[in-house]
This record gives C-alpha cells, structure tokens and sequence, in this order.
C-alpha cells in the first residue's frame, strides 16, 4: 500500500459520521456564501431525519460512515492505479481509451486534458452570451443565479438522497443559456471535472431562458471507479418558453457502486424536454428523470435503455407530471437483464385535473436473457380528468430460440445472434444517443454479454 | 464424394420419432426435390440437416462432403456452406436488414473484406433482380413484411450468401403466380456446378420453374420413393396415399 494511502486509513477509523462540523469544514473549504452553507447544513438535518425510501433497491449494506473520508477536503480522494480493479482496466483496454484519461476515469490521474478542447468552446460560447462553468465557481461568480435555482426543483426534504448531495454535493455542472440563444454544440459534463474524486455527489444545474436550445452529455461510457461506493448526484433543468433541452447520458459506474441519483426538469410553456439515458454500470441504481410539464403545450419524452447484468439491480423509470392543457409526453422505456441480473421498471404518469387535453404514451418493455435473471415492470399511470389521451403498453419477453436458430442458420455464433437481437431491440433508443457513445454502449453491452455467455 | 450424404438417419422431437430410416444423397450442382403430405416430417428433415437443437438425431449420420457434420453446431453448418431457408422467417426488431446481411456475409466469409459500400451495391443489384424495392434493406428483418415479402427476402439471402446447399422450405407457399416466378428466377440464379438446391415442397407448382433432376417421396418420416421429374405428375394425379406403406 502506498504511503499517502495510511493518512487515508487513519481518517477513515477515526471519523465516526456525519455532523455539522464536516458539512462546516465543507463549506468553509469551498468558500461559500452564507446561505449554502445553511443549505448544507438544513439538508444534513433532513439526512438525519429521513429513512430510506421504502421502494427500489436493497441499501441495507450501504455504509454511511465509509463516504466520510472522501468528503474531506484534505482526504486522498483518489486511489492508486494499482488498486483500480482488473475488470475495469480490461474495459479501458478494450474501449481503447487512452492512457490519461483512463486514470481521470477511474480516479487515479489529474485531469485530463480537455482544457485544449474546451478552451475554443469557451470563446464561442462567451459570444453567445452562455454561461458554462463547474457548479463551484458558478455559486460565486453568480449567485443570484445560482441561488434562485439551486435545489428548488429538488428541494431536500425530497428524499433522503437529496438531502445527503444538498449537504455534501460537490462538483457538477452549470449551465445558463440566454433567451433566444441556440448552443450550436453538445456541451459535455467531463469538461468540468475539476479534480479528481469529484463526480460522487456532483450537482449539474441547466437554465435555458425562452426559446434557447441546448443538449447536455453526461458521463462517460467508460466505467468511473472509485473507492468510495456511493453516487448521489442531481440534475435541475428549468426549461423556459419554447426552449428545447435534451440530456442525454450513459451510466457506467463501477460494479461496486450504489448510484442513487435524481434528475428532474420543469418545463414552460411550449417547451420541450428529451431526457436519454443508457444505464449499464453499478451494483444498484435508483434513477427516475423526471419532467414536470407546467404549462400548456409543454412537451416531455423519455427514452430509457438499461442492461442489468450478473449481481446488478438497476431500478430505473421515469416519472411524468402534467400540470397544464395541451401538454404531451412519451415514454419509451426498455430493458435487458441478463446473468441473474434484475432490471425493474418503476414509472409514474400523473395527470393533474386541470391538465386537459394531453396526450401521452407510455412503452415499456423488457428482455431477458436466461431464467436466473429478473424484470418486473412497474408503471404507475393517474388520469385525473377525462379530456386527456394516454396510451401503454407493457411488455416482458424473452429472447427466442427460433430467432436465436434463425441468426445462426446464416452463420451468426449463438453469442453474436444473441448479441444482434439485444441491440436490435436496444437500437430504437440507442439511435438517440450522440454517435460515439452509442457506439461504445454497443461495445460495452458485447463485452458484457460476452462474459456472461462465455 | 457426395455434397450431402445421409444414412439410416432416425430423429426424434421430444418423445415422438419423426424420421425413421432415410437416405438421401444429393451431388454438386443437383436440384432435388422432397415431396410429402403435411406432417410427413419434411421440414424436420431439413432443421436436421441445419443442425436444430430441438430435434433429436438417435442413429445415422450426415455427411457433408464427405464429413460427418451430426456434432456441429447451426453455424458451423452455415460455414460450411449449408442454407436453409424458412417457411415462416423469424422477425428480429431493430436490426436491419443491410445490417444484418453484412454481418452474416462476414461471418460466411472470413477471408473476404467486401466494404459497406461494395456490399450496398451488391444487396443493390441482388434486390432488384428480385423485384425488392430497396427500402425493405434499411427495413428491420422481415418486421411487418407480408409473407411474399418474408419468402422473396429469403430468395434475397440465398443469393447474397450463395451457399453450397440451399435447402429450400416451402418457399413457395402463399405466393401468387408473380412472385412464384420471381423466387424461382432467384433460386435458379444460384444454381450451378457448386450449389445445390433441396426444395421441399408440398405442391409440384413451383417445380415447373425450378427443374428438379430428382424428386423424393416422403411419407410418414422416410423416402418411399425416388425417381425424375414424371413422379411429382405421379403424385399430382394420384396423390400420396398410394405411396403410403
């Protein structure tokens, strides 16, 4: 074990959990205003209050304490690359991702050089008049701004999650796009990796005034690792008057990790929001955007892909919430579990009485792969008046021998045949991603699936 | 040595035996047709050949040039040059046809690196010849296709993979006298001195576009009889209760 490694070791046992003092130290570390501090310290009381949700997944093994050293500001948040799991090297190697960025990626490196990139998309983005900076330097180069929105979507008494990210969030992106102003390209969260470590608890922030566009890339098709096995981050997207957002991301968190996130974007009217998400990392995910369509015309749509494979639960969904007339959403969910893997879909449409005439369609359906893996489908639908048009389908299939004995009849191996209809059916969604993630997701679920199968 | 030799070859599909005692042998470049009632076992016989691992081979063997191929695998079969095409296509949402086609090629022929763009313009000219409007290529295989539509795009694959042996299932069956026509134009194309065709068949309609050399009569999981092109009129006229023993 390397030297700086025992500093590290001695934090850990002597820090018995969270109190004011550390969300304090946190603060004071930051250099934050007053009132994110009391933010901080108001959602650490809620933590402490709040029980776990009493749906989703199992965190009865999460430990709490563990985290407590990475929220230091001194503590080594990042380990050794000797420590960075086998698993996760043969990815890189097989992703071909270069060698700095694979140790940024699984926490070991500085950052990595994206600084050159980013610096030609700073100028441009200026002339727009965007704004676009780490979540930590926009609390105090705009605080207005920042205070007017942050966590008023997600305040912290939702949930006990939320709570946590509000005490110790840390990292993240924002984003303000001007009335009118139209961002000409994918702005991507990896530009604002300040440091190493950071990315556990990161709060991405999205304002997008009337009629701006903009499409937000999240994370990374490699897999991040870290010690520390708890992400709790939250994305707020305040989508103005015929403004269009899409967010599109790929989870791939190490298969050690609890990632518990919330996402939730309120849309004005005419507006529209696209939330794309490829789910393939972690032992257990908690993730269901949300789009609350607050007035008329606004439009919603939600594509989500998860691939639950061996020891993996991954609780996803989507939760709809029109508000207003003339609002209209679309749900396409779809997953595979495959390896004993369990895949659940957990969905929540809610038509206010007020909300007429919408129009709204919810799709989920579910491969498995073999009889030791699990798919439930949860989609929870209320129509609160009678104006309104809803359509769902719900389904669970699993992939058929006929099929597999077609593929094969043309020289497919039974591995490449299963592999072909898994992306067939994955490919609807997986067409919405940016071009080299979608890609990569194809990668990542042949590799996957080739260790499962063979 | 023959292309497809089959000996004494009995099957099962779960309890029940389906083929029972049949011999068959077919040369390069042959066009052989099988004839039998339904239920006869006729389609069995070709998921046998393929190498379906729902049927159960319990004695007898296939050689394929000269190799016994009763272990190998569905794919390893197509490797070595072995088609079947099928009465009902299984659909495969989201993969498209082009898509697909290329990788099977690929995986037909390892040694061969035919680009996207060549292989456009060889799926291109195939589909045309076939009177396939191009858009079904960009089509997820065989999704909402009419079952003309699934029978021609068989005939499609045929000719893209161009195996040794095309084992032909009822490829003509709900077809109409058009599409008949174009089929059997596209079966033909692949005839010659290294591919031979099996057409399994229940009517001899499409045999008087497809010329078999030789026509087997298959009842109850055996050929009870074997002779030229006159046994399918035979047939035709007295039907195959007179062949059943």
């Amino acid at each position: 074990m390397k030297k700086d490694f025992g500093e590290f070791n001695i934090i850990t046992r002597k820090e018995s959990g969270f109190d004011r003092r550390l969300i304090e130290e946190i603060s004071f570390n930051k250099e934050e205003p007053s009132w994110m501090r009391e933010l901080r310290l108001r959602s650490l009381e809620i933590f402490l209050r709040k029980s776990n949700p009493n749906f989703g997944v199992d965190l009865s093994a999460l430990d709490m304490d563990e985290i407590v050293p990475y929220l230091k500001p001194n503590a080594k948040k990042s380990a050794s690359w000797d420590e960075v799991p086998d698993e996760i090297k043969d990815t890189f190697e097989k992703l071909g991702i270069p060698e700095a960025e694979r140790k940024v990626l699984s926490g070991v490196g500085a950052q990595y050089d994206s600084e050159v990139v980013y610096q030609n998309i700073k100028s441009k983005l200026k002339e727009l008049g965007v704004i676009f900076l780490d979540m930590e330097s926009a609390v105090k180069e705009y605080p207005d701004l920042v205070k007017k929105y942050f966590m008023r979507l997600v305040p912290p008494s939702d949930h006990k999650f939320a709570a946590l990210h509000g005490a110790v969030w840390s990292g993240g992106s924002f984003v303000y796009v001007p009335e009118g102003v139209e961002v000409p390209m994918p702005l991507q969260a990896y530009f604002m990796m300040a440091s190493p470590g950071i990315g556990q608890f990161e709060h991405t922030l999205i304002i997008l005034e009337k009629g701006a566009k903009l499409h937000f890339i999240e994370g990374c098709s490699a897999p991040k690792y870290s010690a520390s096995n708890l992400h709790s981050g939250m994305v707020e997207i305040y989508v103005g008057e015929g403004a269009t957002m899409r967010y599109s991301t790929i989870q791939n968190w190490s298969k050690n990790t609890y990632n518990l996130n919330t996402k939730r974007a309120v849309i004005g009217k005419d507006g529209t929001m696209v939330w794309v998400s490829g789910s393939i990392g972690s032992s257990k995910t908690m993730l269901y955007p949300a789009s609350i369509l607050r007035e008329k015309g606004a439009r919603a749509e939600h594509m989500n892909i998860t691939y639950a494979g061996k020891d993996q639960h991954l609780d996803t969904g989507s939760k709809v919430i029109h508000l207003a007339p003339y609002t209209s959403s679309k749900v396409d969910a779809r997953s595979i579990s495959s390896d004993g893997g369990w895949s659940f879909y957990r969905g929540l449409l809610r038509v206010s009485p007020e909300a007429h005439h919408v129009k709204s369609t919810v799709e989920c359906s579910a491969l498995m792969m073999d009889d030791r893996s699990a798919s439930d489908t949860l989609p929870i639908i209320e129509v609160m008046n009678n104006d309104s048009d809803v359509g769902h389908e719900a389904r669970v299939g699993r992939i058929r021998e006929e099929q597999i004995y077609y593929l094969m009849s043309r020289g497919l191996s039974e591995d490449d045949a299963k592999s072909m209809i898994v992306r067939g059916f994955m490919a609807p969604i997986i067409k919405q991603l940016p071009l080299e993630y979608a890609i990569e997701f194809n990668k990542l679920v042949n590799m996957n699936f080739k260790s499962s199968v063979g | 040595m023959r292309l497809l030799k089959i000996i004494d070859l009995h099957a099962r599909v779960g309890e029940k035996e389906v083929i029972k005692g049949l011999n068959l042998e077919i040369d390069y470049g042959e066009v052989h047709a099988i004839m039998g009632p339904n239920g006869a076992g006729k389609t069995t016989l070709a998921n046998l050949i393929m190498g379906n691992p729902n049927y159960k081979i319990t004695s007898g063997e296939i050689l394929f040039e000269g190799k016994n191929i009763i272990n190998l695998s569905v794919d390893e079969r197509a490797k070595l040059g072995i088609f079947q095409s099928f009465q009902y296509p299984e659909e495969i949402p989201g993969v498209t046809v082009r898509n697909f086609l290329k990788v099977a090629y690929d995986a037909l022929h390892p040694n061969e690196k035919i680009s996207v763009f060549d292989f456009g313009d060889k799926l291109l000219k195939i589909a045309k010849s076939l009177k396939i409007d191009p858009v079904f290529l960009d089509r997820y295989l065989n999704v909402g296709f009419s079952g003309g539509e699934r029978k021609k795009l068989e005939i499609l694959q045929l000719n893209v993979l161009k195996p040794k042996l095309a084992i032909l299932d009822e490829a003509d069956s709900g077809l109409d006298i058009d599409a008949l026509k174009i089929v059997s134009k596209g079966i033909n194309a692949v005839l010659n001195e290294n591919t031979s065709v099996l057409v399994i068949t229940h009517y001899n309609r499409i045999l008087e576009y497809v010329k078999p050399q030789f026509v087997h009569v298959f009842v109850n999981g055996r050929i009870v009889k074997t002779g030229g092109p006159m046994i399918a009129e035979e047939l035709e006229a007295r039907g195959y209760d007179s062949f059943a023993v």
